[in-house]
């Protein structure tokens, strides 16, 4: 690619000019990162140091108003809640795409595609109010009270579905044609093909678009607390209500001061932080960012 | 020998027949789930979705009345979103494209905290937008709060797309422009920026689209006031906003929050045919086929 920097001509007023101004523009683009990093850090810095983070970790109960600030139960509801999402979401995921590949006629994998992006495109308060309305009634039937840890599996892991569903069709479209056609010279039977030669293929991007719906299940907020229940306790069972990291900065901060405010930025802090670790485990494996999809 | 052979023939079919069936079976519980979820929005919303439902102020703490000072304040909020992201994105997209040699430092140190900032969850930006434009300057629980926050949550997003339509515009052009003498700036007026229109288009949809769904990074930047906002200082609650609060918060409130969904759906689905709709007629009216 040819680009405006191979442009020797000498630089024009106006170009001059120009040039500066996109810098600016860059470089306030550019800062907005270190602003949230500093912001961050300043309103987290009172619990960071005078109570640590081990303690925040090994506390036995989160009572702010008391001094208590055990964050642990609620690592471990989001942990769980997004490895549920993903582990749910994941086969259905690469099914999906597998079907709209190889499988559906093509009006019906043009409507099922765009099924896939739509419900990509639904808003997460949606699909939270929907998770309310109708699964967790559902789910208090069989054991009460029904807003619980599997209800935010299951509202994030159809949220999350058409992340792995599209990653993996972007995948299957940049694998080599020639694995196919040697499948087809073996006689190997459909099934076969996608048993032998294509999942074994695309292994690391379906990792990687597993790894970034991941990030986005530990990130989301509104739809856990819809659906979970929002009561602080480590999960025991799948139909427990619990809190999870996200939701509880949104139910707190509202009214927090002080220590217990600084507290909720350093549960922020802890989740951009996941998050971000997931989302570079992806990269490196070949997967795109989460505004590819 | 020949009985193995045949008992292995076997299980092959068992097992693509089982393939086949899981695969098949998946597809239709995902588009199952997805029609069910549909319909729930539409029968549930349809009934109290009508013209007064979207010009009307709310009643009752939103069990009754309209949306209309909400949907105020979430165009408001766009606005601002939009007002912010678009000239500081298109800047960074031509610098990025244009200006820096690939691998270079400033181009590779704008492109990593845009990458890191695109996977901060809306949350953080929350926080972030309630201690830095709320607090520290002084803006307090407002529109113009909540739309900066959205503006720096879209920003990476809009400008990644924008410079990608940016740089599949051919070099050849900017050759032949710098033969002809053409200052830099005429080159990106005159040539570039037409012929990465569609890009800009869809980065700007992309940015509406996920401004308007965003619903945690508004709550302690814009507020909860469901009045008509009377300037862009007052606080504003947006659609989002909106259904949270009547689903969680009011008893009885679900039939306005359905209503409300099923408005914030139907805006999306305007927004990306609009998207679509310009970016095909854009494409369509250009002379030379990228």
């Amino acid at each position: 690619m040819t680009s405006s920097k191979q442009n020797t001509l000498p630089l024009s007023r106006s170009d001059t000019w120009l040039i500066r101004v996109l810098a600016v523009a860059s470089t306030a683009a550019a800062c907005i990162l270190v602003l949230i990093v500093l912001f961050m850090l300043q309103e987290a810095w009172p619990v960071l140091q005078r109570i640590g983070l081990l303690r925040l970790l090994s506390d036995p109960a989160w009572h702010p108003a008391e001094g208590l600030y055990g964050l642990a139960p609620m690592v471990a509801a989001s942990l769980a809640i997004a490895a549920g999402a993903v582990l749910l979401a994941g086969p259905f995921g690469v099914a999906s795409a597998l079907f709209v590949r190889f499988y559906a006629a093509a009006p019906l994998a043009s409507a099922f595609r765009l099924a896939l992006l739509l419900l990509a495109g639904l808003p997460s308060v949606v699909l939270g109010l929907w998770g309310l309305t109708v699964l967790v009634p559902l789910i208090g039937r069989i054991e009460p009270p029904g807003a619980s840890l599997i209800a935010g599996v299951l509202v994030l892991a159809l949220m999350i579905l058409p992340t792995i569903a599209l990653t993996t069709e972007a995948a299957l479209d940049a694998m080599p044609e020639s694995y196919l056609r040697g499948a087809a010279a073996l006689g190997l039977s459909r099934e076969s093909t996608i048993l032998g030669v294509i999942l074994p293929a695309v292994k690391g991007s379906i990792m990687a678009g597993v790894l970034l719906s991941a990030a986005r299940a530990l990130g989301e907020t509104v739809v856990l607390l819809m659906v979970t229940g929002n009561v602080v306790r480590l999960p025991v069972s799948l139909f427990d209500p619990v809190r999870a990291l996200t939701a509880n900065i949104a139910l707190e901060m509202a009214y927090a001061m002080g220590d217990h405010r600084a507290a909720l930025f350093v549960s922020g802090l802890m989740v951009a932080l996941l998050v971000l670790l997931f989302v570079l485990v992806s990269r490196r494996l070949g997967g795109g960012w989460s505004f590819n999809v | 020998m020949f009985e193995a052979v045949r008992e292995q023939a076997m299980l092959r079919v068992f097992r693509d027949r089982g393939v086949l069936i899981a695969i098949w079976s998946a597809a239709a519980m995902v588009a199952g789930v997805f029609i069910w979820l549909l319909a729930d929005i539409a029968m549930h919303g349809a009934p109290r979705f009508d013209l007064s439902f979207l010009i009307d102020a709310p009643g009752n703490s939103g069990r009754s009345g309209g949306i209309g000072p909400i949907l105020v304040s979430t165009a408001l909020i766009l606005t601002v979103a939009i007002a912010a992201t678009v000239p500081v994105g298109l800047g960074a997209a031509i610098f990025l494209s244009e200006f820096t040699r690939s691998g270079g430092l400033p181009g590779r140190a704008v492109g990593l905290s845009l990458d890191v900032l695109a996977g901060v969850p809306s949350i953080v930006f929350g926080l972030f937008g309630n201690a830095f434009f709320c607090i520290w300057l002084g803006l307090g629980f407002s529109i113009l709060s909540g739309g900066l926050t959205l503006a720096c949550m879209v920003l990476p997003v809009f400008i990644r797309v924008a410079e990608a339509g940016l740089r599949m515009t051919p070099g050849d052009w900017r050759n032949g422009a710098a033969a002809l003498g053409l200052s830099r700036l005429a080159v990106l007026r005159q040539i570039l920026l037409p012929a990465a229109a569609p890009s800009l288009v869809l980065a700007l949809m992309l940015g509406i689209g996920r401004s308007a769904s965003e619903t945690a990074a508004l709550i302690f930047t814009s507020g909860y006031v469901d009045r008509m906002p009377a300037s862009l200082l007052d606080s504003g609650r947006a659609i989002s906003v909106h259904i949270y609060d009547l689903s969680m918060n009011v008893a009885g409130g679900d039939p306005g929050a359905y209503a409300s969904a099923l408005a914030l759906i139907v805006f999306l689905f305007i927004i990306n045919g609009a998207a679509k709709w310009i970016t095909d007629s854009l494409t369509a009216r250009r002379i030379v086929t990228l």
